[in-house]
């Protein structure tokens, strides 16, 4: 029998959630033998797989990029995992809300250069006018708070997922944590 | 020659950074651009919050170099206090540097890069990852667990926590270091010497292998600047800044960090949220210089302790120059490993480093503060107004990754040039491409972010601005 599909994808964070995944430190090996991770930062992707047996997103949602993303990913994922303080409540990203988005980016690229000033507008998403926790535009199975959620915490979340279980996570981690 | 840049629908992209290719009349790479997607506006969420905040908050740029952001923010507010820290504090600071130091290298080195060192370029990419690693040689993954372990322990036990901690304040650090964590990171000191001497050599072996991609990655000339002593030797935590040519000449010395406005600009172009900075005494363009891991060996005379110092003059017998492929980006970062580790050392049994006065305490003194240091992936600066309350005002970050945004364009088309012809787009392509801005180890989330392998889409773009081919991993 093949192994539970394992994915991760960052949306509006820093990362640290996924350098959290990796501070399970050795417990990755152990990891390694139970489930095939077949999309993530962390690896040489293909797409999306048809359907991910879990997915862990880190992050908010951003840009029109972001929201296409997390609506495709929820399409192919059986359980979707708000990982951490930005996924649950848009947290650090969502500062920037109260901003507006054409006078943030006119004063970051217009203002504050010396050359050829000009706003970023070929290739680049467009931003949403505000940063959004996940929940908000899909529908979220389990929340995992903290800034990033520690190590043992992720670990925890896991292997009780694969057992078939619904983690009880409130002595391991907390918002900001 | 005009060019056009093809905006793509936004449901193809996967990721957050992004290649285009772009072909002349005769089907030959005219020009590459590396985009990066995404924005996050810490420059100015941040406006109207009170200093103190400032480096818990900027640690939330990035989560692979928090303490970076910690230190160089911490160090913009200890100039708005205008306070020197306690001693004590500065060097726990430098501990915590060092530490991250290794942990990234660590993690750019063994989870992300190795992959591609131990199973080729050209291998199956579903294997080609840290945990392919695992499988294929299991020993190098446990050397890179551990030593990624290692440098954030160091951190979780002088700040309590591995990602994001608290500990540095403005004005020093919260807690003093207690003898028992002192002597738990000294007792993980000879492991990490012996992997990362065993690495290196490994690594060493590999390099005839690698002799194509060597010519072909990012090898070209141009300016490297870092922080170095006032004596030439390698710095990260505090040091001034130098400017080395191609041919290894230093062109500027001594620079005052503190008024890098007078020495790097920045310029944007329309197609990527990641600025351009340059060294102004040359221009946008010809100002390309690099930061980073093969910067600061190529500034640096010595790294002043024994071990680093003999593989940094193996090093410089690499090229008469300065060492000018970004494949060697890698190399570098073994070395300042091993040079972090015997660093610690130093570090850790100087008796004052359990001293419990670790933070100066004052109210804003100046208006104005600029905190720069060395991260990772180079130098990084923190520039800060606040009004007489405190308050941010005005923020300037110029964070490493962007330093380096010129030169990973430049070897973005050089990769290209090299390996692809005609009308097709291959996988041994993307992952090249990928592995030469991997060498840079760009950090997304600082300059705004993917980290790891990166996600990639790559398109070839006929002169009429039509896509030909496209490819892509997610």
């Amino acid at each position: 029998m093949s192994k539970p599909c394992l994915a991760t994808v960052w949306l509006d964070g820093c990362s640290g959630c996924h350098m959290s995944f990796l501070d399970m430190d050795e417990r990755l090996i152990d990891l390694a033998e139970k489930v095939e991770v077949v999309y993530s930062p962390l690896v040489d992707g293909k797409d999306f797989p048809e359907m991910a047996d879990i997915t862990l997103v880190e992050g908010a949602v951003s840009s029109a990029e972001d929201l296409e993303k997390i609506k495709h990913i929820r399409q192919h994922t059986r359980i979707l995992v708000s990982l951490g303080d930005c996924a649950v409540t848009a947290n650090v990203p969502s500062m920037r809300n109260v901003l507006e988005v054409d006078k943030m980016l006119r004063e970051v690229y217009l203002e504050q250069v010396a050359g050829q000033p000009q706003i970023p507008n070929q290739v680049v998403p467009a931003l949403l006018p505000q940063a959004r926790p996940v929940h908000e535009v899909v529908k979220v199975d389990v929340f995992v708070p903290g800034c990033p959620p520690p190590a043992d915490a992720i670990y925890f979340l896991l292997t009780e997922l694969l057992e078939g279980r619904q983690p009880d996570l409130s002595a391991l981690t907390r918002f900001g944590k | 020659m005009t060019k056009q840049i093809v905006i793509d629908p936004i449901s193809r992209i996967e990721g957050h950074a992004k290649i285009t290719i772009h072909l002349d009349e005769q089907g030959v790479v005219h020009n590459a651009y590396f985009h990066v997607t995404q924005f996050r506006g810490f420059e100015k969420l941040c406006v109207g919050r009170p200093f103190y905040e400032m480096p818990s908050l900027m640690a939330r740029i990035c989560g692979i170099c928090p303490v970076s952001h910690l230190i160089a923010s911490a160090k913009a507010c200890d100039a708005l206090l205008a306070v020197r820290i306690p001693q004590t504090a500065d060097k726990l600071r430098r501990i915590l540097n060092l530490a991250q130091i290794i942990q990234s290298h660590a993690l750019s080195f063994f989870h992300l890069s190795s992959p591609d060192f131990l199973l080729g370029m050209d291998s199956e990419p579903a294997k080609r990852n840290l945990f392919g690693v695992m499988r294929a040689k299991p020993e190098l993954a446990r050397d890179g667990i551990r030593l990624r372990q290692f440098g954030q322990q160091v951190i979780e036990l002088l700040g309590g926590k591995r990602i994001h901690p608290a500990w540095v304040v403005p004005g020093g650090v919260s807690e003093p270091l207690s003898v028992a964590h002192r002597d738990q990171i000294l007792a993980g000191l000879p492991e990490c010497i012996s992997i990362g001497e065993r690495t290196l050599h490994w690594f060493k072996s590999l390099l005839d292998k690698y002799r194509d991609e060597i010519k072909s990655f990012g090898n070209f000339p141009s300016l490297f600047l870092g922080l170095v002593k006032p004596d030439g030797r390698i710095a990260f935590y505090e040091g001034k800044l130098r400017v080395v040519d191609a041919a290894g000449n230093i062109v500027a010395d001594q620079l005052e960090a503190a008024a890098y406005q007078a020495h790097i600009a920045e310029a944007v172009e329309p197609w990527t949220y990641l600025k351009f900075p340059y060294y102004k005494p040359l221009g946008y363009h010809e100002g390309m210089y690099r930061v980073g891991p093969l910067a600061r060996l190529n500034i640096s005379d010595r790294c002043g302790t024994a071990r680093a110092d003999q593989e940094l003059a193996e090093f410089h017998e690499l090229q008469r120059t300065a060492v000018l492929s970004s494949f060697y980006f890698h190399y570098a970062r073994l070395i300042e490993i091993l040079f972090a580790v015997e660093r610690l050392e130093q570090i850790l049994t100087d008796p004052e480093i359990l001293d419990r006065h670790v933070r100066a305490f004052a109210r804003p003194n100046s208006n104005e503060g600029v905190g720069v240091a060395e991260a990772p992936r180079g130098t990084l600066i923190h520039h800060y107004r606040v009004d007489e309350n405190g308050l941010i005002t005005w923020v300037n970050l110029v964070i490493a990754t962007g330093h380096n945004n010129l030169a990973m364009n430049r070897a973005v088309l050089q990769v290209a040039k090299r390996y692809v012809n005609g009308q097709r787009l291959s996988e041994g392509m993307l992952n090249r491409v990928e592995a030469v801005i991997r060498a840079y180890d760009p950090c997304l989330s600082c300059s705004t972010h993917a980290a790891g392998q990166m996600p990639l889409q790559i398109q070839l773009v006929s002169p009429e601005g039509k896509v030909v081919d496209e490819i892509r991993r997610g």
